[in-house]
């Protein structure tokens, strides 16, 4: 029997090693793992390189992950948030190392990476100082730079539900950055707010296939997000 | 010289969008555009976070924490709405099946270049998000803005100061002063002016020349 549900946050985190890329699903608080967070905190794992959106916020979570110096490098679109203090006072320090990706660019690149596209050129920074050192073409007449994928050793996932064979929906505005992260890491961990049964979710709208998850395991976000 | 307040830059920039455009709002005064397009007109609107079809900000007791624009606040869904994820919503901008987006900027230059982003080479943590992709992928860029930094300084330049956003990209500027299109080849062209200002009061706080039609 497949399943692959875990019941401690210990067997979600195991074997996440030293120096992991680690891609982290959400868009600001909304889809984003937050238990997993808390339990990679706890795991122990240390000089990560972490691709997330946003940079975290306050002092929990990434933030806190970042606080606690474990963090080597982030790569990120948008790491200037309201509330973003604790990575800009490691990055004024020199304490972490920045990559900031254009967002659509970042999703792409991870979305390459599930798909076995090494590189790809995009239109997107041709032109500005994000496209320095970077391969260019062009194509019927347009200039594009080339853009590799980003793969990540483990994603860290927030879905609605799950099932043991790890096909995952996600809720609304939720979805975000969870699905291409799912499909561009070699150990996918999803937190999901709902255990379904196998064959309870209509397989029509299921928005993440099992083949692109490792483990599942089951949080009670609270009733803020029931 | 006053012009528009931003309320009415907003209204102004919103009489120009016509039913059946797909538009993504920007963070700031261009997601206030939204409010003065009435929802019997039917405009699409794009989230970059994966959402087609949002609608308004829900009322304080409807708020749904799963449902959120690009700046992160609370909005809700029109029927016939949808989402989809994040490589999906760029594939739709990145793709050129947007029909409009608006920014805000720094600077707008004569050649339609558009600085966003950082305000240096070096800036403390610049902060991109999908300002370079909605520029190069939109079908049009138009710009909302106030006129005048607050101590004064052109905004609409020659060229742009700060490390750029996309080259050539913007098609039209709406300010608390006016309207403006950019014309390749030529620069900005008014389109009109805020009630009660001349062409050579607007001049004089513009850093490139504008044109009549």
């Amino acid at each position: 029997m497949i399943n692959k549900i875990v019941q401690s946050m210990a067997d979600a985190m195991a074997g996440i090693k030293d120096g992991s890329t680690v891609l982290i699903g959400g868009f600001g608080a909304v889809g984003q793992p937050d238990q997993l967070i808390e339990a990679l905190i706890e795991q122990g794992a240390k000089d990560l390189v972490c691709v997330a959106n946003n940079a975290g916020n306050g002092r929990v979570g990434l933030a806190k992950l970042m606080e606690l110096g474990r963090v080597r490098k982030i790569i990120c679109s948008f790491p200037r948030s309201a509330g973003s203090v604790v990575f800009e006072e490691l990055y004024r320090a020199g304490k972490i190392e920045l990559e900031i990706v254009p967002q659509g660019t970042m999703a792409e690149r991870m979305r390459a990476a599930g798909a076995g596209v090494p590189a790809f050129f995009t239109a997107t920074s041709v032109g500005t100082i994000l496209a320095h050192g970077k391969e260019e073409r062009e194509f019927n007449g347009r200039r594009y730079v080339m853009e590799h994928a980003l793969k990540g050793d483990v994603a860290l996932v927030e879905a609605w539900e799950g099932d043991r064979w790890g096909n995952l929906t996600y809720r609304s505005s939720g979805r975000n950055f969870n699905p291409v992260m799912a499909m561009a890491a070699d150990l996918t961990i999803a937190q999901v707010s709902h255990i379904r049964e196998l064959g309870e979710l209509v397989p029509e709208n299921v928005h993440t296939p099992g083949i692109f998850v490792n483990r599942v395991i089951h949080v009670d976000r609270g009733p803020a997000w029931a | 010289m006053q012009g528009f307040d931003r309320k009415g830059m907003a209204a102004r920039l919103a009489q120009d969008i016509p039913e059946g455009w797909i538009v993504n709002l920007g963070i700031g005064i261009p997601t206030m555009v939204g409010d003065y397009v009435p929802l019997e007109r039917e405009v699409i609107f794009h989230s970059e976070n994966g959402i087609l079809g949002m609608g308004p900000a829900p009322a304080a007791d409807k708020v749904d924490p799963w449902l959120v624009n690009a700046g992160k606040q609370p909005v809700t869904l029109r029927p016939g709405g949808s989402y989809c994820h994040h490589a999906d919503s760029f594939a739709m901008i990145r793709g050129g099946h947007i029909d409009l987006c608006v920014l805000g900027a720094f600077e707008v230059a004569a050649n339609g270049d558009i600085a966003n982003w950082a305000t240096s080479e070096n800036d403390t943590a610049p902060a991109v998000g999908g300002a370079m992709d909605l520029g190069a992928g939109a079908k049009r860029l138009w710009v909302i803005m106030e006129h005048t930094t607050k101590d004064g300084r052109p905004k609409l330049v020659e060229q742009c100061g700060y490390p750029l956003t996309t080259p050539a990209a913007v098609k039209r500027v709406y300010t608390n002063l006016g309207v403006f299109d950019v014309v390749p080849g030529k620069g900005f062209v008014v389109v009109d002016l805020a009630p009660g200002l001349t062409l050579e009061q607007v001049q004089s706080v513009t850093g490139a020349p504008l044109h009549t039609q």
